[in-house]
């Protein structure tokens, strides 16, 4: 491992919505700019160039970005890594500047998602029949339930307790005007919505978005160098994992034990425990995910999940207050955008910038995110200390 | 067109005479169960050490989710369960035999994994069976 540490010093999000007359690159681009007006800094100072976006994988998105805002030949990667793919773009800019290659580069990650419907499941095989709702379901809303379930089955967390997750999020989004919805759905509302795969009603289904966000990382040395240290988020660990064999993996995608590895990576990395976070941002692609990631990610004991949700414990005020932004549940989840996305929510609270959803004083926050099929990425930040 | 029914996946098996049944893989050297042929062990990586391994009827019901809403074409609502089997191995399929209702469906329960006709036929007509599991009798 290198000895410089590396930091962030410029990043941003657009505002998620739906965006039908915008190219991909034209979004991607958008965030790019943004992220270098707030380091500071143009394009023509970036080494490398990291790009995420997972529906247009051979598209070269990377490239079309660069093409937006300054051709000016640098090496650019394209990442795809299912609904990590954005932490992995950003992970590899830091495993560059971590390799002594760069001192500056750029992460982008961009996806246009809106209206595209229910994801995964549903393909016709080469022959034969499809055994979509034969032999189950392989669509995501049902995965996420199943898993959902597992938990209910050890834990007997209710139907109530998954909704809860998502009257939060929508309660938090309110206060961000970058979410791509700020609406208040009580917890009626919420398990009153249409039911998509039980137990997730549609308003704990994430929300497909189109949106993008980008973040230019630089070394230790440089961003001294130009004076950024007020600025600057320390990234204190950059984990990626990958699903080991489990018993159940090949039906039921195991999204806990990668998330466990790589919080555990994450932590003797940072060399910090669950304990010290002061807020997260969890991959609550459906509301029943969320709850299995509190245990995950070491924010209570396993089995404890529901009563966190009881005692309102990740709500903003709470002891360890989860996805602030309104998580991807209402923010809103451009699968490619979403890595970055998270840090940047991560980030904006550890500058003191997040307004009337700001966690008080947050010192060190955890963003994770999951890819099915199956990846878990995790990046533990911390803010400047002025 | 076939004059019989076509197993729906290589995980069903259906012999000349006698029961359809469900044949995974078993791990010689760590003895992991898997339902896909793999070029080594997916759990510990060693190679020619996978045979064929015939799982059982018998499990348990680990998880499950009511579907109601599904791509075009897709009958809803439906219960798509995971189900443990006896001795390992872990499928998915649909629950049927019970009303799609939480209230109706035991986490844990006993399961029997049964064989019966797939409801839609491919572009040639021909009739799949299927594996699908319901409440042990």
């Amino acid at each position: 491992m290198g000895s410089e540490d590396v930091y962030i010093v410029g990043i941003d999000m657009i505002k998620f919505g739906k965006f039908p007359d915008r190219s991909i690159a034209t979004l991607g681009a958008e965030a790019a700019l943004l992220a270098l007006d707030d380091a500071g800094i143009t394009i023509n100072e970036i080494e490398a160039l990291y790009s995420g976006n997972l529906m247009m994988a051979s598209a070269m998105v990377g490239q079309q970005i660069q093409k937006e805002i300054g051709q000016t030949g640098i090496p650019v990667v394209n990442c795809a890594n299912a609904c990590a793919t954005g932490a992995t773009a950003l992970r590899e800019g830091w495993t560059a500047i971590k390799a002594g290659l760069y001192d500056t580069v750029l992460a982008v990650g961009v996806e246009k998602l809106a209206g595209v419907g229910m994801l995964g499941g549903g393909g016709a095989n080469k022959t034969g029949i499809s055994p979509e709702g034969v032999l189950g379901s392989g669509a995501m809303p049902c995965v996420f339930a199943e898993a959902g379930m597992a938990h209910s089955r050890e834990y007997g967390t209710t139907f109530e307790q998954f909704a809860q997750i998502s009257v939060k999020n929508h309660h938090h989004s309110t206060m961000n005007p970058k979410a791509r919805y700020q609406i208040e759905t009580p917890l009626d509302v919420v398990m009153n919505s249409e039911m998509i795969s039980y137990p997730n009603t549609k308003l704990m289904c994430s929300a497909n978005v189109d949106g993008s966000a980008a973040a230019v990382l630089m070394s230790e040395k440089k961003m001294r160098e130009r004076g950024l240290s007020s600025q600057a988020v320390k990234i204190r660990a950059s984990i990626l994992t990958t699903d080991p064999w489990t018993d159940r993996d090949e039906v039921m995608p195991d999204i806990s034990t990668c998330t466990r590895n790589a919080a555990a990576q994450a932590y003797e990395m940072a060399g910090i425990g669950p304990q010290d976070l002061d807020l997260v941002e969890l991959h609550d692609c459906f509301a029943t995910a969320e709850v299995l990631h509190y245990e995950n990610l070491g924010l209570c004991a396993d089995g404890e999940a529901g009563k966190l949700i009881d005692e309102k414990t990740t709500w903003l005020g709470g002891r360890i207050p989860v996805n602030l932004s309104g998580g991807l549940l209402s923010k809103g989840h451009p699968i490619g955008a979403t890595g970055i996305a998270n840090v940047y929510e991560i980030a904006t609270h550890l500058r003191g910038g997040a307004g009337k959803r700001q966690a008080e004083g947050a010192r060190i926050g955890l963003a994770h995110v999951i890819g099915l099929g199956t990846c878990c990425g995790i990046h533990i930040l911390e803010g400047p200390s002025n | 067109m076939a004059d019989r029914p076509l197993p729906i996946t290589s995980l069903l098996k259906i012999p000349d005479s006698g029961d359809p049944f469900l044949e995974g893989f078993k791990c010689k050297s760590c003895n992991a169960i898997s339902l896909k042929p793999r070029l080594a062990c997916a759990k510990c990586g060693s190679r020619d050490t996978v045979e064929p391994h015939r799982l059982s009827n018998k499990g348990t019901l680990h998880a499950y989710s009511i579907i109601f809403r599904a791509f075009p074409g897709i009958d809803v609502p439906f219960v798509s369960a995971v189900a443990d089997l006896e001795g390992g191995g872990t499928i998915k399929t649909n629950l049927i035999g019970v009303d799609p209702d939480p209230e109706k469906i035991e986490l844990g329960m006993d399961i029997q994994v049964v064989y019966e006709i797939a409801s839609r036929k491919d572009a040639e007509g021909n009739e799949y069976l299927a594996y699908f599991i319901k409440p042990a009798a």
